[in-house]
């Protein structure tokens, strides 16, 4: 009798040992499981940058650096690859575009930090949200029937170029612009405002002259995110901006950007040829850019936490 | 006086930009949707497109956006859950924990043009796929993970402390906490966030035209992974571009609003159910 409880006992502890060890296994085991899926991540960037790049550079077995980076002559024909058009035209694109969406997205991100009532808010920020899941197709065929014939119209047709992409991406990157700057308003001390009212300042003085500096560090953070996804941007941009490789002396004549270059004339070429190899090293121009925007959203965040 | 007349004017500035973004908002929507209602048929919805005639439908690129979609989540779900569970949970500050980050972050600003010539390299030429639903779904994982990895952080650092504590003292270990009790915490907005990625899945287009091509398998609803996968907003790029129909402008306006539909349905079928979710949750813990 009392060797069988004995015994019983010895098997219940036995097993709730053995419980133990593998509990404690499984513990230990998906720790190292999630710390691969994280390590993942810079696994997938670096072979990006690897690939892309690799690819790329054999560009210059036949074309000289220079000649990539500073000839408008875009000739695969004939074997001249001077990608300077597209590469100024990404540039200007995204300038004219942070000129039209940044105030606007600025202006709509006090709006609704500090003026807005409480249930407006309540309804624009699941709007906002939605309009980031719109596909940039969408928008390039509402920029292709409505922006295109009214930049025509208003200017001269037939109104495709630079500035209709633009207007296109200002409305693309206006949710993220908001977003972001609004989250950085809205969470600054409220002490701030406070002895901003208390020294008898007016809401307008309050925003222009407290606010948006103390927040300034993250309203830089959401325009340069805005900028990087107007850089990037292929589908919407593809449908407006006329397409064609030359290079851009006024805002209202076709031209062409990285992206729509590399979109265009990707499904022609065979895969290794000098012009398949040029449209490469476009695509690393680009990844080299966004990744630079990266480093200077940390910078900026890093000298925000110091501020506070 | 001066001061009172430039606050008042700035006040309605500020009404008015709030105004106008809210107008091209709301236009846009009613743009997209009214131009192309009329075109979306149960006929439109479910035929097969044409190369030349007029009356092709979208059947099998609107089963394509959805089947590419539940694949590459099915794909960087585990993946993207885990890297954030990681970073949530585990990791220390250091040096390495700051390069994940860092590569995180830079993942979420690559052009998906770039992410499209990868999966290129890599399905297409590399493993000599061609254009297939399983390369395109694979590259678009590429574009899911560091958004999921991103909420899947943010929902469950939003989760109390207590909690963990709580767990801990009933003698759980930390995968028993995470399994039991954060995660099931953070499930509302854990759904919110996925809802968000597989929206941008179905809408991507950059991507999939040089991994899962331009055309659709000839057979209706086509379950194989190495078929061709054009999706629907791949197709609507497509007919309006390059597109050799008749009524090219009308099937595009129809898919732009079926694409627009589909964001706005599945925004309602999976953001309120998460919202109850999470009024529930919330609630009993008050």
């Amino acid at each position: 009798m009392d060797i069988a409880t004995n015994e019983s006992c010895v098997k219940t502890e036995l097993q709730s040992a053995r419980r133990y060890s593998r509990v404690k296994f499984y513990d230990r085991l998906t720790r190292y499981l999630f710390l691969t899926c994280a390590i993942l991540m810079t696994v997938i960037i670096v072979s990006i940058v690897i690939f892309v790049g690799k690819q790329g550079i054999k560009t210059f077995n036949d074309v000289s650096l220079i000649e990539f980076f500073t000839s408008t002559q875009w000739q695969p024909d004939t074997g001249k690859f001077g990608a300077l058009t597209f590469i100024f035209g990404t540039f200007a694109l995204t300038g004219v575009t942070i000129l039209i969406g940044a105030p606007l997205g600025l202006a709509g991100a006090v709006f609704m930090a500090k003026i807005a009532p409480n249930w407006l808010r309540e309804i624009l920020k699941p709007a906002i949200e939605l309009f980031v899941g719109i596909p940039s197709v969408v928008y390039g065929v509402v920029g292709l029937t409505v922006v295109v014939p009214m930049i025509g119209e208003y200017l001269e047709p037939p109104g495709y170029g630079l500035l209709a992409a633009a207007i296109v991406l200002a409305i693309m990157i206006l949710p993220t612009v908001i977003s972001v700057s609004e989250d950085a308003i809205r969470t600054l001390p409220g002490a701030l405002e406070e002895a901003s009212y208390a020294l008898g300042a007016t809401r307008w003085q309050t925003i222009s002259r407290i606010l948006v500096p103390a927040a300034m560090p993250g309203i830089i953070t959401a325009i340069i995110l805005g900028m990087a996804r107007a850089i990037g941007e292929t589908m919407a941009v593809l449908m407006v901006v006329g397409n064609s490789p030359q290079f851009a002396t006024s805002l209202n004549m076709a031209t062409s950007v990285l992206t729509t270059q590399i979109i265009l004339e990707m499904g022609h070429t065979p895969f290794g040829s000098a012009w398949n190899n040029a449209l490469f090293l476009m695509a690393f121009v680009l990844l080299i850019i966004t990744l630079f925007l990266i480093l200077v959203v940390r910078f900026a965040g890093r000298k925000g936490g110091m501020a506070q | 006086m001066m001061k009172k007349f430039m606050d008042q004017g700035t006040t309605l500035f500020f009404w008015f930009s709030g105004l106008l973004i809210v107008a091209i908002l709301v236009w846009f929507l009613q743009y997209t949707v009214g131009q192309g209602w009329s075109h979306i048929s149960w006929q439109f919805l479910t035929t097969p497109s044409k190369e030349m005639d007029a009356g092709g439908g979208i059947g099998p690129e609107l089963f394509n956006t959805f089947y590419v979609m539940v694949l590459s989540l099915v794909f960087s779900l585990p993946v993207g859950l885990g890297a954030g569970i990681y970073l949530a949970e585990y990791a220390p500050k250091s040096k390495i924990t700051d390069l994940i980050r860092l590569s995180t972050e830079s993942l979420a600003s690559v052009p998906s043009i770039v992410f499209g010539l990868f999966g290129s390299i890599i399905f297409v030429t590399g493993f000599k796929l061609g254009f297939t639903i399983l390369g395109g779904a694979a590259t678009l994982t590429l574009l899911n993970l560091p958004v999921l990895v991103r909420v899947t952080e943010e929902a469950i650092k939003a989760v109390p402390f207590a909690y963990r504590e709580a767990s801990y003292a009933l003698g759980a270990t930390k995968w028993q906490t995470i399994y039991r009790v954060v995660l099931l915490s953070a499930l509302p907005s854990l759904i919110t966030g996925i809802n968000l990625v597989a929206g941008r899945a179905m809408g991507e287009s950059a991507i999939l035209v040089f991994t899962a091509g331009l055309s659709v398998s000839n057979k209706m609803l086509d379950f194989s992974l190495f078929a061709p996968g054009e999706t629907l907003a791949v197709h609507l790029w497509y007919v309006r571009a390059e597109g050799l129909v008749p009524d090219a402008e009308a099937i595009a306006n129809g898919s732009a609003a079926v694409l627009v539909l589909v964001v706005l349905l599945f925004n309602l079928l999976i953001g309120i159910p998460s919202r109850i979710l999470h009024r529930r949750f919330a609630g009993k813990v008050g």
